[in-house]
């Protein structure tokens, strides 16, 4: 496939094996990022889940942080897993802000309680697919309040799990830890259909 | 329907926290400091496994309010160890709301002769192991997630070296079997067959498998990374070096940037001294930590 988007992996901690695994399984061309510099030449990226905390220092480490912020101004489009929710989320519960302060929402960190709490269920998909989806949860984030412009594309409990605004697709779960590539493919549709919105091709 | 505890959700904690450093503490200031460092998780204890070795005597469970307080201090998850099949230290650990206990070696066994049935629990489990039979075996009881022994509390790496060789010796070994000589493989490592013949198709161990055991410097964890480990433990080595909260700091990026010596170098300067560390030859046999268990 000639046209295959590379898509970036944040690769400084976490389930990042397995979201290698999920793009490649749909075509597309996954790489690991580690260093600012490789941020330019992707057409989508990926922030995996881990620990919020640990991934959080280490982009500022290496800069990144203000360097992925720059990126998504101009059009890249992010998808952030679990951790990548809390590192991507407008505002985490008690007025601390967000790191990156991409989409519009407030999470709470571990917002189950203790592992023992970790738990997989089916959720229901609002819109995206009308089939039956499994999905891990684990020590995940709760969305406590969304903004206007915001969209729920998978429900929990009557809580928003999976939600997408402008170029930004965050989940509460993890996809990259199931076979089921819905999820992943619908944020290469999103880098598809936003082509047309990106400043210019970075690098 | 909802289910907590499945082994999906067990494992898949251990697969969050790949590419990160576990650290030992003893108490909420250590664990803050390693918050700060950028710790993956901590591992609550009692006394770290070089004042373990010093001191001697029978090594248990740590006070279950030390562990509470380490709970209360930080938001990343908190292990805990359990003493060789003693099921009720796991039982209470899990009833304190730990998010892993470690079945370890480095406290004195209970039993000697059975581990945990650890799939009867819901929080997850990692154990040490020497060589694929020995992680095969604790995957069949039920762990979660994997972690070489090595000779804990020594500050030396050369055990921990050999564990991670000889794991992925079997692996490869495994791998390369017609599928006639998998039983009689599982017979020699002495593991469950169904998990034998998992690893000859995927290649890999079915959980993650960290390195512990005598890491002491940025350049230790590095080396374990590029030999295969998915992250490391980071025992005696951190706290009873000169300045903790750099050397912490300075292994988990090592931990992360394994792969770049310029990095490396960088990160490697100016740590002061390392913990002395022993000659793993200057330990009598019966001071092994690492054949506890089997």
């Amino acid at each position: 496939m000639p046209d295959a988007p590379t898509i970036g992996i944040l690769a400084l901690q976490g389930s990042v094996r397995e979201h290698q695994r999920a793009i490649r399984r749909c075509g597309a061309v996954p790489a690991l990022v580690k260093q600012a510099e490789e941020i330019a030449l992707l057409d989508g990226l990926i922030i995996p889940g881990g620990e919020s905390t640990t991934i959080a220092k280490l982009m500022s480490q290496a800069g990144l942080t203000e360097t992925i912020k720059q990126a998504a101004e101009d059009g890249l489009a992010i998808f952030g897993t679990c951790a990548g929710l809390i590192l991507m989320a407008r505002e985490i519960a008690e007025g601390e802000q967000g790191l990156l302060g991409l989409i519009d929402i407030k999470a709470r960190r571990n917002a189950y309680g203790s592992q023992a709490e970790s738990f997989e269920a089916d959720i229901a998909f609002d819109s995206l697919s009308s089939k039956k989806y499994r999905a891990i949860f684990i020590r995940a984030p709760l969305v406590e309040a969304t903004g206007s412009s915001v969209t729920v594309l998978a429900s929990y409990q009557g809580k928003p799990v999976l939600l997408e605004e402008r170029q930004f697709l965050v989940s509460c779960f993890h996809p990259e830890l199931t076979d089921d590539l819905e999820i992943h493919r619908h944020f290469l549709k999103m880098i598809e259909k936003n082509k047309g919105q990106v400043k210019q091709k970075r690098g | 329907m909802s289910e907590k505890g499945s082994f999906r959700v067990k494992s898949g904690l251990a697969e969050m926290l790949k590419g990160g450093v576990i650290m030992d503490v003893t108490n909420k200031e250590q664990a803050k400091i390693a918050e700060d460092a950028g710790a993956v998780a901590v591992m609550a204890l009692e006394r770290v496994p070089s004042d373990i070795r010093a001191e001697g005597g029978v090594a248990r469970m740590a006070d279950p309010s030390i562990i509470e307080k380490i709970v209360e201090a930080v938001t990343i998850p908190v292990m805990a160890k359990a003493r060789i099949g003693h099921f009720v230290e796991a039982q209470i650990l899990e009833a304190l709301g730990v998010d892993y206990i470690d079945e370890s070696e480095v406290l004195t066994p209970a039993d000697e002769s059975h581990h945990i049935d650890k799939s009867g629990f819901t929080v997850p489990f990692v154990c040490g192991a020497t060589d694929l039979g020995e992680a095969l075996r604790r995957v069949g009881e039920g762990a979660a997630m994997i972690r070489t022994k090595g000779e804990a509390g020594t500050g030396n790496v050369v055990e921990a070296v050999r564990h991670m060789r000889s794991i992925n010796r079997g692996i490869m070994q495994v791998k390369g079997m017609p599928k006639e000589e998998l039983m009689s493989a599982a017979k020699d490592l002495r593991a469950p067959y169904e998990l034998v013949l998992e690893i000859s198709k995927t290649g890999r161990l079915p959980v993650v498998n960290f390195s512990a055991g005598g890491l002491a410097t940025p350049a230790d964890a590095a080396l374990m990374m590029q030999l295969g480990a998915d992250g490391v433990f980071g025992g005696s080595g951190i706290f009873k070096s000169d300045d903790p909260a750099a050397r912490a700091k300075a292994i988990v990026e090592a931990t992360t940037n394994f792969n770049d010596p310029k990095i490396l170098a960088g990160i490697s300067k100016g740590l002061g001294p390392a913990m002395v560390g022993i000659e793993i030859g200057d330990i009598p046999e019966s001071g092994l930590l690492q054949n506890r268990g089997w």
